[in-house]
């Protein structure tokens, strides 16, 4: 029987806190804490301190006194008799607004830019690395002020739309015209959509003083029946061909379980578009989009568009040729390729640089600074600061509440990216 | 076997045929036009469309290009010659606002007679990078640098700011290219005292001062490590220049300016603007946020879970706000954060701000490039009993710096791109506070596109060669793996 | 006992970086420059020329401060800020002196703690609109598309106007006077509205100023001042009485060509003190005796700066109106200099 000894313990000694790497990582994690600590607590020492010679305090109260101050653009109701912290969800639903349009738009744009550029066609991919190349490598804040400048100033006033009895006499046109069969005017006052409207409304109701619409939420139900719905039918045609081996013909089937629930819904609604008017000084009616959102949806959209484009670019140059030969081989058409064979993949490599994008877009439309839109930086970084005199308070807020919209919107792409990663064994 | 061929065959051509010329469809630009513009249907609307878009671009674009005037003294002074050369209601550039305000564009409120002072500090900064840039190739490098230098020379002298010790030292740096390029490299390190001396202006002493720092810190370490081992030489290396620099630094530089005062002209802050600010900011920010980058990416994949928590925190904080908020936050909550009565110039603290900023995007980027390399060359760095340190050096860096480089490069342009922003707290920069302060005159009131044209394809070109020079570095770094 | 240790070295570190005592006086003097905020742009009132000079009416404040304190007029660093920027420079010590076209109310006043030591420009909020628009009062603006410049008092007066006349408007916010100005000709918006005298300044670098009409109403009192931080009153005092001075030099008819030749003593008393022939008016608040002289000198009195500036024969051409003196039915008024 052997009996197996440890080595002899070394005894301990300070300078094994330095040179023993089993201790050395807890040395330096402790004077990392330390420092951290100590740097924290000057942060804090210095601000109280700071906020005591100023004769200041540190207090959130003043979100719950009336602002005073009008906003231009609302989705929830506001009025001057509204508190700063009423005004800054008004700005962070401004935000998120033009966040979102930003988002889509700039996806859609970017995707066919990005297949574009890699068209056979010699001249669009020409026309279409101009247009990547043109507007990534200029700052963004260019074309914020250009779109407002070309919104300003070279889109008519509204009383250009004017037809007067004199005009009609004579037979003379007015100096602008609406576009899109007489439904948008595009004026220097901002752009004016038809709104739509129900005659036959189902009502609203309130959480939080925040109006919810019954029609807004019963049209999202039908939608969802409808995806819903089809699905179902695919799903069922896709056993029947696993089963049978041949595909029902379902084309007109889902057509109408896409079309049916909502439409119907909003015909029983008596759903119709309001189309802006001119009267008075400006156009009634309709809804008026301000030259600011235009502008920075534009710019932020062109922007993005541009980044997108690449990154669907190198998305579809990273899947191999092979795969789309070996889809050819097996006789698929090219539009079936690009669907089953290369989209799927490419997309894996597509989504996560698109996240950042989009993170990149929300941030940056902070630029609208530069045009005036009021969001979230416009009211609570903006006026509600400058009312108050609460700096630390509003960019600490501010920063907080950017920061959790961060997060919030990488967790959520971050949960479908994983959804379509590949599986791997 | 000829005459069997003879009696077999009915026809055998002796002679060959003339080659044919390929069928008119399948050659020259008929061939490359239906290749690349007509090749289906798709693609032939695809291209009629283009060429509509690109003729109504051109339809608008062209006579305002074309109705250019240079020479005028303000902006309805330019229409009213467009209108008497061109006829009424002509539409024209007027691109008099920038001949007269071009030096506001670059240099802000720089002195007038100091603008050499910029010019030469860029030129120095290409002179001095250009060893980085082309490590490949040596001519390369001393091409770019003699152009660069040639360049300096020409811009200043255009200034009519004749500065014989400027052109000398110029054409002394190309000498030392020519003929000990590795020598060069002393002079990149020591840019940033020069840049910033050139710049800001003042004593000679405080810049001398400052790098003496480095020195005393370089010495500590040969004193101390043969005795004390390495890690406490790199304490002393640390703590022993931080301790000059906050205490004897600030007298050293007095005493030396009272023995042998050398000076140029101090230059403040406030005058600076356009893209001499621009620059000022972006280079700096990229000259720091780089090896900060580089330790948060350390930091973030380091074992040590507090120190990987403090990286992290620190990335997505700053990587989930604006950077608009942190501006806000240097201009006007530092005062908050800092004891009672401190300031410091608001450049300083913007440039802290894009760096803190920039370091963690490349932070992100370089992660990246870390979780791209395989186990094994961190495997075979163990393997080969190298410690931490001279692992990441000598193999885990190269390695990942290599393959990041396209994202660090575009992580730059971008901080060059966000110096725009600075306008939000009071800073000049060229695009929107250069071109307000000259639309505030009367005579340039409604000058919009001409400053715009100007600023943006100033920035176009610094950033479009930024991408470019981190294309031909991927190429070439791709060749060598093969 | 090392964590303090350790505080003490950092904030020694930043101590390097400058230190703002309670004695403004000995830091402006220490530094030999007046650190002053101004506008980042109001043509008229304070904005850089071609040369990155600054001019104007509340940057003559500053100059005959530094004149006042330094002997010299050009020794003024002058930080541009903004309406959001502006307290947090005062507050900070960033700035000595915000000379910036500010109006004095009670919370800025209290809350903020900022000491407003006199009036320089007697203001109050107006409307611009468009002369074709056929508007001649404020209150057809109904239903109006509104340019107000954010981060002032400004929204809050409109918001109050519109409510107290049962009217609606739609605001359109703007940053800077310069984007006003370009919205508003642009027609983006019916009226632009801001502090009579920015809107007469605008109106001045238009290419048809005569077909702008500022409408009568005032819907606002803007009384505009410099200021600076509680808690030094010496340095209040200089400032209040070097502003003073500028106003009384004009009621007693010393302007920057006779200021030489009447401090060489005049048979009025006060004109005398105040220029150092008589008393010692000077030491009292920390300076010498010819400090309100070389002030004097080196902007001219109040009415000259106003001349120079705003007056009517510049484009701005603002007529003195409540900025008259007393005597002749304004309101400027100063406490005697006794």
């Amino acid at each position: 029987m052997t009996v197996v000894t440890d080595a002899p313990k070394d005894a301990f000694r300070p300078s094994m806190l330095i040179y023993d790497t089993r201790y050395r990582s807890m040395t330096i994690q402790i004077v990392v804490l330390l420092l951290f600590m100590a740097g924290a607590a000057w942060l804090v020492d210095n601000i109280v301190k700071n906020l005591q010679t100023l004769g200041k305090d540190f207090s959130f109260a003043f979100l719950w006194y009336r602002a005073g101050y009008d906003i231009n653009q609302t989705l929830i109701p506001y009025t001057n008799d509204s508190t700063h912290g009423r005004a800054m969800f008004v700005g962070l639903v401004n935000t998120i607004l033009v966040s979102v349009m930003g988002c889509v738009s700039a996806t859609i744009i970017g995707v066919f830019v990005g297949i574009l550029r890699l068209s056979r066609n010699w001249l669009v991919g020409r026309i279409m690395t101009v247009y990547v190349e043109t507007f990534r490598n200029v700052p963004l804040l260019l074309w914020i002020l250009v779109a407002l400048a070309v919104f300003t100033e070279i889109t008519p006033a509204p009383n250009q739309f004017r037809v007067t009895e004199q005009m009609i006499a004579e037979g003379t046109e007015p100096e602008a015209t609406m576009s899109f069969f007489d439904s948008i005017a595009i004026t220097n006052r901002g752009t004016y959509v038809p709104a739509p409207e129900v005659s036959r409304s189902l009502g609203s109701f309130t959480i939080l003083d925040v109006p919810i619409s019954l029609n807004v939420l019963a049209f999202l139900v039908a939608v969802a029946i409808a995806v819903f719905g089809y699905r179902a039918i695919k799903a069922h045609a896709s056993r029947v061909q696993e089963a049978t081996g041949v595909r029902p013909v379902t084309w007109w089937k889902s057509l109408l379980m896409l079309l049916v629930p909502p439409v119907g819904l909003l015909v029983a609604m008596g759903f119709h578009l309001s189309y802006p008017e001119l009267a008075g000084f400006n156009f009634k009616g309709g809804i008026n989009v301000s030259n600011a959102l235009m502008s920075l949806w534009l710019a932020l959209t062109l922007y993005t568009a541009a980044f997108i484009a690449e990154i669907v670019r190198a998305g579809i140059m990273a899947i191999s040729k092979g795969q789309t030969e070996a889809a050819f081989a097996l006789g698929l058409r090219p539009g079936r390729t690009m669907n089953l064979i290369i989209l799927p993949q490419a997309l894996r490599v597509i989504i996560p640089p698109l996240i950042s994008q989009y993170l990149n877009l929300m941030k940056n439309s902070s630029l609208a600074i530069a045009v005036s839109y009021m969001d979230l930086r416009g009211t609570l970084g903006g006026i509600t600061l400058n009312q108050t005199g609460r700096e630390l308070e509003c960019i600490l807020l501010m920063m907080l509440i950017y920061l959790a919209l961060s997060l919030l919107i990488s967790s959520a792409m971050n949960v479908y990216n994983n959804a379509v990663k590949l599986k791997e064994r | 076997m000829s005459g069997l061929h003879a009696q077999t065959a009915p026809f055998v051509r002796d002679t060959m045929l003339p080659p044919e010329p390929p069928p008119a469809m399948q050659s020259g630009v008929v061939k490359w036009l239906r290749e690349n513009l007509f090749s289906g249907w798709l693609n032939t609307i695809l291209t009629v469309l283009g060429f509509v878009i690109i003729a109504l671009l051109v339809q608008k674009f062209l006579p305002w290009f074309l109705h250019s005037v240079w020479d005028a003294g303000s902006i309805s002074e330019c229409r009213a010659i467009i209108e008497e050369r061109w006829g009424p209601g002509a539409e024209g550039a007027c691109w008099a606002v920038i001949r007269e305000r071009w030096p506001q564009f670059l240099y802000g409120f720089y002195p007038a007679e100091l603008y050499w002072r910029p010019v030469l500090a860029f030129g120095l900064l290409l002179i001095a990078i250009g060893p980085i840039l082309f490590t490949q190739s040596q001519r390369a490098a001393t091409s770019f640098i003699t152009l660069v230098a040639a360049l300096t020379f020409v811009s200043i002298l255009a200034l009519g700011q004749h500065n014989v010790l400027a052109l000398v030292f110029v054409a002394a740096l190309v000498a030392v290219q020519v003929f000990a390029p590795r020598r060069l490299m002393i002079f990149t390190l020591l840019y940033p005292a020069v840049g910033f001396w050139l710049l800001w202006g003042g004593s000679v002493w405080i810049p001398v001062v400052a790098v003496l720092g480095f020195v005393l810190g370089w010495l500590a370490f040969r004193l101390i490590q043969p005795a004390g081992g390495s890690i406490l030489g790199a304490i002393a290396a640390v703590l022993v220049p931080v301790f000059w620099w906050l205490f004897a630094a600030r007298l050293a530089a007095g005493a030396l300016q009272g023995v042998v005062p050398l000076g140029i002209e101090a230059v403040r802050s406030d005058r600076f603007g356009g893209f001499v600010l621009a620059l000022t900011i972006g280079v700096t920010g990229i000259g720091f946020s780089l090896p900060m980058g580089i330790v948060l990416a350390l930091g973030r994949r380091s074992d040590m879970l507090l120190v990987k928590t403090l990286c992290v925190g620190f990335i997505e904080f700053i990587r989930g706000v604006p950077l608009i908020t942190l501006l806000f936050t240097a201009s006007l909550l530092l005062n908050y954060f800092l004891p009672p009565g401190t300031n410091f110039d608001i450049i300083l603290r913007v440039i802290i701000m894009v760096t803190l900023f920039s370091a963690a995007y490349i932070a992100e980027v370089i992660r990246g490039g870390l979780a791209a390399l395989p186990r094994g060359q961190y495997e075979a760095a163990d393997a080969l009993g190298l410690d931490y340190w001279k692992a990441q050096r000598l193999i885990i860096m190269p390695q990942a710096l290599k393959i990041s480089i396209p994202g660090i490069v575009s992580s730059f342009i971008g901080l060059f791109k966000d110096t725009t922003l600075v306008i939000f707290v009071g800073l000049l920069d060229p695009l929107k506070g250069i071109t307000d302060a000259v639309r505030a005159s009367i005579e340039w009131k409604g000058a919009y596109w001409e400053p715009y044209l100007f600023v943006g394809a100033i920035f176009w070109i610094i950033c479009f060669s930024m991408s470019r020079y981190s294309m031909y570095l991927e190429r070439l770094l791709k060749r060598e793996h093969r | 006992m090392k964590k303090s240790a350790f505080l003490g070295t950092l904030a020694a570190t930043t101590v390097l970086a400058g230190f703002a005592s309670a004695a403004t006086l000995d830091d402006v003097k220490a530094r030999g420059e007046l650190i002053c905020g101004v506008n980042t742009g109001l043509v008229g009132f304070a904005a850089p020329d071609a040369n990155g000079n600054w001019q104007g009416f509340d940057v003559a404040v500053c100059k005959a401060v530094a004149a006042a304190v330094l002997g010299d007029a050009s020794k003024v660093k002058y930080v541009p800020t903004t309406g959001e920027t502006r307290f947090t420079a005062l507050a900070s010590g960033e700035i000595d002196l915000l000379s910036r076209n500010t109006t004095w109310t009670f919370s800025r006043d209290t809350d903020l703690k900022f000491t407003f030591v006199g009036v320089n420009y007697y203001d109050g909020q107006g409307f611009m609109v468009r002369k074709d628009l056929g508007v001649s009062s404020a209150k057809e603006l109904d239903g109006a598309t509104v340019c107000i410049q954010t981060g002032t008092t400004t929204e809050l007066n409109l918001a109050d106007f519109f409510k107290v006349n049962n009217m609606t408007y739609q605001p359109v916010p703007i940053n800077t006077n310069a984007e006003g100005e370009q919205q508003y000709l642009a027609g983006a918006c019916d009226a632009y509205t801001t502090d009579a005298s920015g809107l007469a300044a605008t109106r001045a670098v238009f290419a048809d100023p005569e077909n702008h009409i500022i409408l009568p109403e005032i819907i606002s009192k803007e009384p505009l001042g410099p200021l600076v931080r509680h808690g030094d009153d010496q340095w209040a005092d200089i400032v209040r009485w070097t502003l003073n001075a500028l106003i009384a030099a004009e009621e007693y008819g010393v302007t920057s060509a006779n200021v030489e030749e009447l401090s060489k003593g005049t048979n009025n008393p006060e004109i005398n003190r105040m220029l150092g022939t008589e008393g010692d008016l000077g030491t009292m608040i920390g300076l010498d005796k010819d400090w309100a002289k070389r002030a004097i000198a080196a902007t001219g009195n109040y009415g000259e700066v106003f001349a120079a500036s705003i007056g009517e024969s510049t484009p701005i051409g603002l007529a003195r109106g409540l900025n008259a003196q007393w005597t002749q039915g304004g309101l400027l008024y100063t406490p005697p200099f006794r």
